[in-house]
């Protein structure tokens, strides 16, 4: 037995734990990282972070590999060799920023709309967007445009929210979770916990998804939906519950503008928008004394229906009688969406039957009294326990935007926002409409070293808010907030480098992108994308898009197209802010940030963007970096992140301000602020009042709480808008009844898009393509192990994703005779792909699907030339166009949703063909050589100095 | 040849694996990794990490089963499911593993049951590996050793960690709270409670290993369908649909 003895069973882990926050996907948990002889011995979930509680996934589990990678860059580069080819030559950071300061000064000087500012996947918009303003560009947006606006603007147009950042299920209490489209990687540690709770209560767990992986695997019930047609589903279950009256009239009357007066004036210019008052106040039908009075007039009994005369003679009906009288048609009736959706009679009307009765029989009701905004009191909270959530699955078609309002009116219907077991709000959420500012661009919003006179981003109210000139023409490079896609709430990344190459609207001088691999998996149409950035003028020979500044941390394949490289740290040697300002973490029942902050020190001629970006500032002397004679206001991003106020007293972080540091929201600076929020574990957290807990969007204690701590200076209640009256404004600008009005171009199709209430029409991509010739719908899913492209440096996380195959339905492989390891051509209207097939039954029978972002262009990610990512991996993104066909007019828009522009990924439509056997992936090009690699390892023993 | 403990362990710990919430992320087969390359034995190893045959040494992995229960219809709205299925070493009691090791470098141990591997003994003839039926344990290509899931001795048994670490790191890095850890001897543990409850049983009894880690089947699951007759539409009133509403609002 003396061998047993000889196991060392209390070793010490480490020499030092600090605890920061994760960033192997945008989860931001929060981690304990393990240091041991200056190198990380271990990286586990922080127990007391609330996102996490403990738990870390895949991902978060490989940070060693992920800070240890070869891609890392090690210095800042400038180009020598022609565009793609991966060769660069070291520079020192001066030489670096004095050439990014020369070539974004003069464009500032000269024409600012010439830099074009796009940020991917970075977590510091609240500093990057003031950086854009302050420059004075109109062209800034972050990713938001092709992940997922659609589920931004929908959700804070409806009810002032949205899922993931701006809300999450009532995890504790709810008894019915319908999930529609989420794959595994976003909010995964959260949505796992959550799930695993309903569980062990015996909660339903439905997931609606064509392709029945992760979540979908687990779920109780997989409804394999075909892509595109969520919103028929939904609609066609809202249809069930209104014939059986299963809805919430208490929730309605008192939360929405259900009662509000439409007016009835067809062939005028207000036709369809709510009759007001004076004073601007929508009216409704007080029903006992026959009056028509302000909405919200206290005692009055206001009507959902019913047809009434106005004062000035028009007439009106309530908003709720044209939602009623809407889904009410039988052309919802599970019958007939049954084809159009694959999902069965039985199954619609089931999903609807269990909605209703856990929402109307299974109620909750919590004993803590409470006040709305009327000053009413109330015994406690009512809760209807069935929650949602949706992502990608719904967001990236287009139609998204109109399908992601339908779920969000599901669940108003029901009564089952911010109630206790429904969807509820997370700080600073809700947030009316009218608290977001209008998005800024126009050509009088921006001149010569002058900032920006507002905001880039925000929420048109109707077709006056437009970025346009007098034509009509967008004033963005993007063409966000234009005809094109009026509620680009996000912008649109995606068209960024198409348009900016066509010179349509204008061309740019200077491209300047962070964390965003616009040359691989971030483009639709990638091999048409890397031809852009490779392109020159034939007159001049200079590049079409002149010059390109690109930062990023490691090697990846955007970096090949770079003219200058600023290399960026990894997330372990930064500081950062997970902003109540930018994407909050915040828990339904607490206001929360986090920071990160240099847990190792970079061992390279690295610097952290957000450092970068402000030094930049201040020698460009923009206002609010530079003292106004080229000395910088901050030090680095620390210093800006305890010293920035964007209002008085309100900074990055809500946490720890004040002198003392004792303050919360609202406060002066505490120079040891960060020090605090190391101590406490690198985030903060602050309860909400159980008094406050709910019904937020009224709740007076809530709103009162939300100026306290800074979110507002007023109180900022949310009437739920079942009926959208900005998007009847964009109709009638079409139908040219309300001036501005839209251009001939554009009428038909906003008609179609801009219904204010929720609506359903065919994908573009699928009403577009010839269904016999493109018979089959072709997707990705997101793996739990990776994140997008982040991950194949990894040496433990791409032993799990080599290469990704295709997944074909069994019935198509019995078809054209495809079994396991046999190559295939897929076909679109835009390209082909030749791509390994794997057989799957638990998949949609005309959906075809594979991992995303595991195929890697050969050279990049310092892999070697032959790794499978490259040989045998492969992206849809080939067959995927950035414009839709030309119209019969000529004119060619943005494979988008045409309310918001988002990127309308799942649209895609191809047809599969058998390949000859053998061979790699298609298309294929020259290998990246790699900026100034790291030699490989042939052989990796992580950890083997500690082995005992 | 090396022997077995002669008498039942006192203790038997393990695992309990949930195949009702497993979503098949591979957190504990990272995790896991992350622990062990710097924790008992030798580091485990990858080797080609940035080429083309990348393989590496891991303690545990998840494989995930198609299967299409018989008499159902495949394809749209279909039954057909996805199983996740992570496996490690089940520390069985009657560890083929041990018996056949020529060196006693595989040994079960006597009070806990644990079944670990002394590395300076271990020659990396492969035979543990051959005689396992689950195709649990690796070798290691660098050290030349094989390696096997220690139910992280080196953390359930350190007392420099806080009590609620002192669990293997499958288990507390879970995110679907899929994995327990306990002692599987004593029936009235959490773990012997969660098999006792939903059913737990052996992988692969036929082999007479009696493994220690159990699995948690699925949970049963009531079609939507089942519920389609519920939902009728309300007619109870002459005036229609708009008519109920308007009553409604007297109710408020």
């Amino acid at each position: 037995m003396k061998p047993r003895e000889r196991v060392a069973l209390s070793r010490p882990v480490a020499d030092e734990v600090r605890k920061t926050t994760c960033y192997m996907c945008a989860c931001r948990c929060g981690i304990d990282v393990h240091v041991k002889d200056g190198r990380i011995r271990y990286i586990e979930g922080n127990r007391d972070h609330p996102v996490n509680r403990g738990v870390l996934c895949a991902k978060g589990s490989a940070g060693i590999m992920q800070h240890y990678a070869p891609a890392r860059l090690r210095a800042p580069l400038k180009r020598v060799g022609p565009r793609g080819s991966g060769q660069f030559q070291e520079i020192s950071w001066d030489e670096a920023l004095a050439t990014a300061a020369e070539w974004l000064g003069k464009v500032r000087a000269d024409d600012p709309k010439k830099l074009a500012f796009f940020t991917g996947r970075d977590q510091s918009q609240s500093l990057t967007g003031l950086w854009a303003q302050q420059y004075g560009t109109p062209n800034y947006a972050a990713h938001g445009g092709f992940c997922s606006v659609n589920m931004a603007a929908a959700g804070i147009m409806t009810i002032g929210g949205a899922f993931w950042e701006f809300g999450a299920p009532d995890w504790e209490r709810t008894k019915l979770f319908v999930m529609f489209g989420v794959a595994e990687d976003h909010d995964s540690n959260p949505i796992k916990m959550g799930i695993a709770k309903l569980k062990k209560r015996g909660a339903r767990f439905v997931s609606v998804n064509p392709i029945r992986t992760g979540y979908s695997a687990v779920a109780d019930n997989w409804i394999g939906i075909r892509p595109g047609t969520d919103g028929l589903l939904i609609l066609s279950v809202v249809h069930e519950l209104l014939k059986a009256r299963r809805i919430d009239v208490d929730y309605l009357v008192r939360y929405t503008n259900a009662t509000w007066l439409v007016i009835d004036a067809p062939g005028t210019a207000e036709h369809g928008l709510f009759a007001r008052d004076g004073e601007g106040r929508p009216l409704v039908h007080e029903t006992v004394t026959e009056q028509i009075v302000p909405a919200g007039t206290n005692g009055a009994r206001a009507g959902l229906s019913g047809r009434v005369q106005l004062d000035d003679g028009r007439f009106a009906v309530p908003s709720f009688q044209l939602l009623a009288e809407k889904y009410l048609d039988d052309k919802y009736a599970p019958e007939a969406v049954s084809g159009e959706t694959g999902v069965a009679v039985d199954t619609i009307r089931g999903l609807a039957a269990e909605i209703a009765r856990v929402a109307f029989e299974e109620e909750i009701f919590i004993g803590q009294p409470w006040a709305d905004m009327n000053g009413q009191r109330h015994q406690g909270y009512v809760g209807r326990p069935v929650s949602f959530h949706a992502m990608r699955g719904l967001s990236a078609h287009s139609n998204g935007f109109q399908t992601t309002r339908a779920l969000h009116m599901l669940q108003v219907l029901i009564g089952a926002v911010d109630c206790p077991g429904g969807f509820r709000f997370e700080p600073p959420y809700p947030k009316p409409l009218s608290a977001h500012p209008t998005p800024h661009g126009r050509a009088e919003h921006f001149g010569s070293n002058t900032p920006l006179a507002g905001p880039h981003l925000g929420f048109p109210r109707g077709p006056e808010d437009l970025l346009v000139d007098e034509d009509g023409r967008p004033a963005r490079i993007d063409k966000a907030f234009s005809w094109d896609a009026p509620i680009a709430a996000h912008g649109m990344m995606h068209m960024v480098i198409a348009n900016a190459h066509a010179g349509d609207p204008y061309p740019v001088d200077v491209l300047f992108m962070y964390m965003a691999n616009m040359a691989w998996n971030s483009s639709m149409n990638t091999a048409g994308t890397i031809k852009m950035l490779e392109d020159k003028e034939e007159a001049t020979g200079e590049y079409r898009i002149p010059k390109i500044i690109y930062s990023d941390a490691y090697a990846s394949e955007m970096v090949a197209y770079a003219d200058l490289v600023l290399p960026d740290t990894t997330y372990l040697e930064r500081h950062d802010c997970i902003s109540l300002l930018d994407r909050p973490i915040s828990e339904p029942d607490a206001v929360q940030d986090a920071i990160r902050w240099p847990v190792l020190e970079p061992d390279r001629d690295v610097r952290p963007f957000q450092t970068v970006l402000l030094d930049l500032g201040a020698r460009l002397n923009l206002p609010g970096f530079s003292d106004g004679h080229g000395r910088p206001l901050y030090k680095d991003y620390a210093d800006y992140i305890v010293r920035h106020e964007r209002r008085p007293g309100i900074g990055p972080l809500a946490g720890f301000r004040g002198p003392d540091g004792d303050r919360t929201g609202r406060g002066a600076a505490n120079p040891l602020q960060l020090q605090r929020y190391i101590e406490n574990g690198a985030f903060f957290s602050v309860h909400i009042p159980m008094e406050a807990q709910f019904f937020k969007h009224a709740n007076r204690a809530y709103q009162d709480f939300a100026v306290r701590m800074g979110f507002f200076d007023t109180p900022q209640p949310v009437t739920f808008q079942l009926y959208q009256e900005n998007l009847q404004k964009f109709r009638l600008a079409a139908e040219g009844l309300r001036a501005p009005f839209a251009p001939q171009t554009h009428r038909e199709r906003i008609v179609q898009a801009f219904d204010p209430l929720p609506d359903w029409y065919r994908p573009f991509g699928e009403a577009l393509a010839d269904r016999n010739e493109y018979p089959c719908h072709a997707v990705t899913q997101r793996p739990a192990a990776m994140y997008h492209s982040w991950g194949s440096m990894n040496a433990w996380l791409r032993q799990i994703h080599t290469r990704n195959p295709l997944y074909v339905p069994g019935s198509i492989c019995d078809e054209i005779g495809l079994k396991d390891g046999d190559w295939a051509w897929v076909i679109s209207h835009h390209g082909r792909i030749r791509v390994e097939v794997a057989r799957m039954e638990a998949v949609n029978a005309s959906t075809l699907w594979t991992w995303n972002a595991i195929g890697k262009r050969a050279g990049a990610w310092a892999l070697d030339a032959d790794a499978p990512e490259a040989r045998k991996g492969f992206l849809l993104n080939h067959l995927i166009a950035d414009l839709l066909p030309p119209r019969e007019d000529g004119l060619r828009l943005s494979n988008s949703d045409p309310v918001t522009g988002q990127a309308a990924w799942y649209d895609l439509r191809v047809r599969i063909e058998k390949a000859a056997a053998g061979g790699g992936s298609e298309p294929q090009w020259p290998p990246l050589a790699q900026p100034e690699p790291e030699a490989h390892p042939s052989e990796l023993r992580y950890g083997q100095e500690w082995a005992q | 040849m090396t022997s077995l403990p002669a008498l039942p362990t006192p203790k038997k710990l393990g695992l309990v694996i949930d195949l009702d919430t497993c979503v098949g992320c591979h957190a504990c087969v990272v995790n896991c990794k992350e622990w062990n390359t710097g924790g008992y034995g030798a580091a485990l190893s990858d080797q080609d990490p940035y080429g083309a045959e990348v393989s590496g040494a891991w303690l545990n992995r998840v494989h995930s089963f198609e299967v299409v229960p018989e008499g159902e219809v495949v394809g749209e709205a279909g039954e057909a499911r996805i199983v996740h299925f992570p496996k490690s070493c089940l520390h069985c009691e009657a560890a083929p593993c041990v018996t056949v090791c020529p060196t006693g470098a595989s040994y079960k141990r006597a009070d806990d049951g644990i079944v670990l591997v002394e590395e300076d003994k271990c020659i990396g003839c492969g035979l543990c590996a051959w005689a396992c039926p689950y195709g649990a344990r690796e070798m290691d290509l660098a050290a030349g050793v094989m390696k096997k899931c220690t139910l992280c001795i080196d953390r359930i048994y350190n007392e420099t960690l806080e009590e609620a670490d002192r669990t293997p790191a499958c288990v507390r890095t879970c995110p679907a709270n899929a994995r327990h850890f306990g002692d599987l001897g004593d029936p009235h543990s959490h773990v012997s409670k969660l098999v006792a409850e939903r059913g737990g049983i052996d992988l692969m009894p036929e082999q007479g290993t009696r493994p220690v880690n159990k699995y948690l089947p699925p949970r049963e699951r009531t079609p939507l369908g089942a519920s389609a007759g519920l939902l009728l539409e309300d007619t109870n009133d002459a005036t229609g649909f708009f008519g109920w509403l308007d009553k409604m609002l007297d109710r408020i």
